[in-house]
């Protein structure tokens, strides 16, 4: 198991052909008290980049990215009663969206821990 | 616009404090201040409700306008003094009592608000009023201000010193146990109070639609001033973001995005500001405008809306229930004591009564709102029980 970060802050965890996909904790504290997140319908197709899903603070929304290309086959539906599961437990219990990986060779491109360690150092 | 921030920005006297509690520093009306500390914004927005905030406003805008001859007769030099403001204003400053303070808003001639101010007559200086308006809009205002007064009377500007709100149902007992004077305030009342030697003054008023002062102080004390209020374990420090979430649950304008230079008091739904006396003699700028608006209502009018779903915020669209674009969004966000989305904006007077169904437009999809009555959570300002 792979977790691998963008530099926008997204996590994708690889599990097999499937990748889980949230924020990190770095970004959950940069945003503050998250209070709705609104989350992409099952089926939907990403590209690597495109916006999949948004994240809205007492202050301000701000858009989560897809970090690779696929089809989304779950998401975490959980977030639309407890939006704060991503404040708690961004890693885990906040994870937002499943995504079937179009092209694994895209992952190559992200951060590892230490690179992503680095970048919000 | 990259390298702008740092060395530009103005800081506060109690930039320090803010530092050291973990504020989280942002640009803000030309200073840095913090949008939050540690805690972050729901639990600053709660405590405030339940307990007392510390705010540092000191970015906004207080000063003193003297008259320049005084003739020693204190009803004659506050008429004469009123009448160096009131041509620029739209309230009624001469029925002032000492120590009264007056919520009012600056016109320009089209009846468009150039800022929303607090106007007060001196309880021991005849001829002498506190003024205090916004940050953003400072410069403009004292520029407008002293050139209309010339040499009949002089402004002195304030904002070199701190400028505190505290906030909150128990901020009356955590400030009378400094200041026990405090308690002798009405809502919209300020005074003088002597503290280990230093004057401060504190008015009972503020942005939040709790009880609570705000409190004008020198440099020299300011922060030994918030660390004695903060050591009391009643207060914590209270940033931006839970201002705003404050003061739009309590349904109160924001300069800048609820009221700017087009839009008239009776638009913004601040009819109340445009004094009677005032109103009668039709003698502030706009006049003609303000008063036909008031007698068959205006264009577009600002009402409070319940959202459902994300957040509307400044700038989205309100639609009507078949879909057509009325309005627009001045603000807007998540209401903390409510748990839910809540926003102010302007729709033509079809639209607004209480209970219309409307919608708002957010990333592209129409969402419900609904007209309410503001403000979203009530006020609970000190009312003094008269006995007349």
């Amino acid at each position: 198991m792979t977790t691998k970060f963008t530099p926008d802050h997204e996590y994708i965890r690889v599990e097999g052909a499937t990748g889980i996909v949230g924020i990190t904790q770095f970004a959950q504290e940069a945003l503050g008290d998250i209070v709705f997140v609104e989350l992409p319908s099952v089926g939907k197709v990403f590209k690597k980049g495109d916006e999949a899903a948004v994240v809205e603070s007492v202050k301000a929304a701000s858009e989560i990215y897809a970090p690779v290309s696929g089809t989304v086959t779950e998401v975490n539906d959980t977030l639309t009663g407890e939006p704060g599961l991503v404040n708690q437990d961004p890693a885990a219990a906040g994870w937002m969206f499943k995504i079937a990986i179009a092209d694994a060779s895209e992952l190559d491109g992200l951060l590892d821990d230490a690179g992503y360690a680095e970048l919000t150092k | 616009m990259a390298q702008t921030s740092a060395e530009t920005l103005k800081t506060t006297p109690l930039y320090e404090q803010h530092i050291a509690a973990g504020g989280r520093m942002v640009p803000f009306g030309g200073y840095s201040l913090p949008v939050q500390y540690a805690s972050g914004i729901m639990t600053e927005h709660k405590w405030t409700r339940e307990h007392a905030g510390l705010f540092d406003v000191s970015h906004m805008g207080p000063s003193f306008l003297e008259l320049s001859s005084k003739t020693g007769d204190a009803d004659a030099d506050h008429a004469a003094i009123a009448a160096v403001i009131e041509p620029l204003i739209c309230g009624d400053i001469a029925g002032l009592k000492p120590g009264q303070i007056r919520y009012t808003l600056l016109l320009n001639a089209q009846g468009g608000t150039m800022d929303d101010l607090m106007v007060a007559r001196s309880p021991r200086f005849p001829g002498a009023l506190y003024i205090v308006v916004n940050a953003g809009t400072k410069d403009a205002d004292f520029a407008h201000i002293a050139e209309a007064a010339g040499d009949r009377a002089k402004l002195t500007r304030a904002d070199d010193g701190a400028l505190l709100a505290l906030q909150g149902p128990e901020a009356i007992d955590v400030l009378s146990a400094l200041l026990p004077g405090v308690v002798e305030l009405g809502f919209m009342q300020y005074g003088p109070f002597d503290w280990n030697g230093h004057t401060l003054i504190v008015s009972r008023s503020g942005y939040t639609g709790e009880d609570g002062f705000e409190i004008l102080a020198p440099a020299s004390i300011a922060t030994t001033f918030w660390d004695t209020l903060l050591a009391d374990e009643r207060v914590k420090p209270i940033g931006l973001g839970a201002r705003d979430s404050l003061r739009l649950e309590a349904g109160l304008p924001l300069y800048g995005h609820d009221l700017n230079e087009t839009i008239s008091p009776i638009e913004a739904d601040l009819g109340f500001a445009v004094s009677k006396r005032r109103r009668e003699a039709a003698d502030f700028p706009g006049a003609a405008r303000i008063l036909a608006e008031r007698e068959n209502g205006p264009a577009r009018k600002r009402v409070g809306l319940i959202v459902e779903g994300a957040p509307a915020r400044e700038g989205a669209e309100i639609l009507d229930a078949a879909g057509a674009v009325i309005g627009v969004v001045t603000s807007g966000g998540f209401a903390p004591s409510l748990g839910r989305a809540i926003a102010l904006g302007f729709v033509p007077p079809a639209h607004i009564a209480i209970g219309t169904r409307l919608q708002v437009s957010i990333r592209g999809r129409a969402q419900a709102a609904e007209v309410v009555p503001t403000p979203f959570v009530p006020h609970r300002y000190f009312r003094k029980t008269t006995s007349s």
